[in-house]
């Protein structure tokens, strides 16, 4: 998938719209016996591989399954602590799925006031006056690119290093954004968007994401997290 | 009323037109005029400047199409003004991007002068803000 995930940003630092659209490629699920060779660590709620990497699973993997079923946070689904559980010889041989552990709602806030933070910092260490802050971000293995409006709202697109057209996918999300949400006259300005999964300006976002038409197929995921945690 | 479509329609203005950055109040009254009116309206008022001090601006609208189909103001009404609207609109869209403004009507053709004109008093100076994104 060409474009991994969108972030929407207020004038004040606030995420207001997020949307991700990668699956995680890196996840590997394999079958254990007692005992486990490799080191877990609880840290930040969730269950961290700290030493052991082998076979695809590296360090930094997060249990996200535990015999098919999802684990949540540091517990199994019927409730009992995840290490407690893998600490016990009688619950062998278990299957066990690693990867990348997900961003959790909270976090992508946080991290999005940050990324507020570093752009105004961006823009006041530019040599030039006037200078348009953080455009883009290259890593090896993303990039962010960034555009913010005359007003003060930011788009953040991350994608693919190697995918061209972002700037114009940028000019585009403005648009829909002026179109779909400031058109819709239960909406205020400055908070959280709520999206309905169904409605034909989701559909068109979505479909202005996908610049391939043959890209790998999108399931419409609950995107909608930032407007889940404020109800307007 | 006037003010809520302002501080909406500016981003829908912004992120149709490519307009940069303005660097001067002249400029801003022009684009006004010449891209945002012509967009939603479909006239282009002429601009002129009152002040010498460069602050305040007149827009004068030969043909309003929001009276297109009204002749005169109802009896007991005669004080309405009755495109504020388009006042409201101006401010609202100035202040989204940190410019204060007072918006007017110094002339109106259905009160009985010959043309509509619309005067825009920026306040101050847009502040120096600790990051200057806009004007």
């Amino acid at each position: 998938m060409a474009i991994f995930s969108v972030y929407v940003v207020n004038k004040a630092g606030g995420l207001i719209y997020q949307l991700d659209s990668y699956a995680p490629r890196a996840e590997a699920e394999k079958t254990f016996s007692y005992p486990l060779d490799l080191l877990l660590k609880l840290h930040d709620e969730r269950v961290l591989v700290a030493f052991g990497q082998r076979d695809g699973i590296r360090v930094g993997h997060a249990v996200l399954a535990i015999n098919g079923v999802d684990v949540n946070g540091k517990y199994t689904a019927d409730g009992k602590e995840v290490l407690e559980y893998l600490g016990n010889p009688a619950n062998y041989p278990v299957s066990i799925r690693f990867g990348r552990p997900r961003l959790t709602s909270n976090e992508k806030l946080m991290l999005a006031s940050m990324f507020h933070s570093l752009f105004a910092i961006g823009s006041q260490l530019s040599p030039e006056q006037g200078s348009s802050g953080i455009e883009m971000l290259e890593t090896d293995t993303f990039k962010l690119h960034c555009f913010q409006t005359l007003t003060g709202i930011k788009f953040v697109v991350l994608a693919d290093p190697r995918q061209a057209g972002i700037d114009s996918l940028l000019r585009k999300i403005y648009e829909i954004y002026s179109d779909f949400a400031l058109k819709n006259p239960f909406y205020s300005l400055e908070m959280p968007i709520r999206v309905s999964t169904g409605s034909p300006l989701y559909l068109k976002w979505r479909k202005s994401l996908r610049p391939h038409p043959l890209s790998s197929f999108v399931p419409p995921g609950p995107g909608l997290g930032v407007s889940c945690l404020t109800r307007i | 009323m006037g003010y809520g479509i302002g501080t909406r329609l500016v981003e829908d203005f912004l992120a149709r037109s490519c307009v940069g950055r303005c660097h001067s109040y002249s400029e801003i009254t022009d684009i006004i005029a010449q891209v945002a009116f012509k967009m939603y309206l479909g006239i282009t008022p002429s601009v002129t400047c009152n002040n010498s001090s460069r602050n305040e601006f007149s827009l004068i609208l030969d043909k309003n199409p929001l009276v297109e189909f009204v002749e005169e103001l109802p009896a007991g009404r005669s004080s309405l003004c009755y495109c504020n609207l388009l006042c409201g609109i101006i401010r609202g869209a100035l202040e989204m991007v940190h410019l204060a403004a007072d918006v007017t009507f110094l002339q109106d053709r259905l009160k009985g002068d010959s043309v509509t004109e619309i005067g825009i008093t920026f306040l101050k100076k847009p502040e120096e803000k600790k990051y200057r994104r806009k004007k």
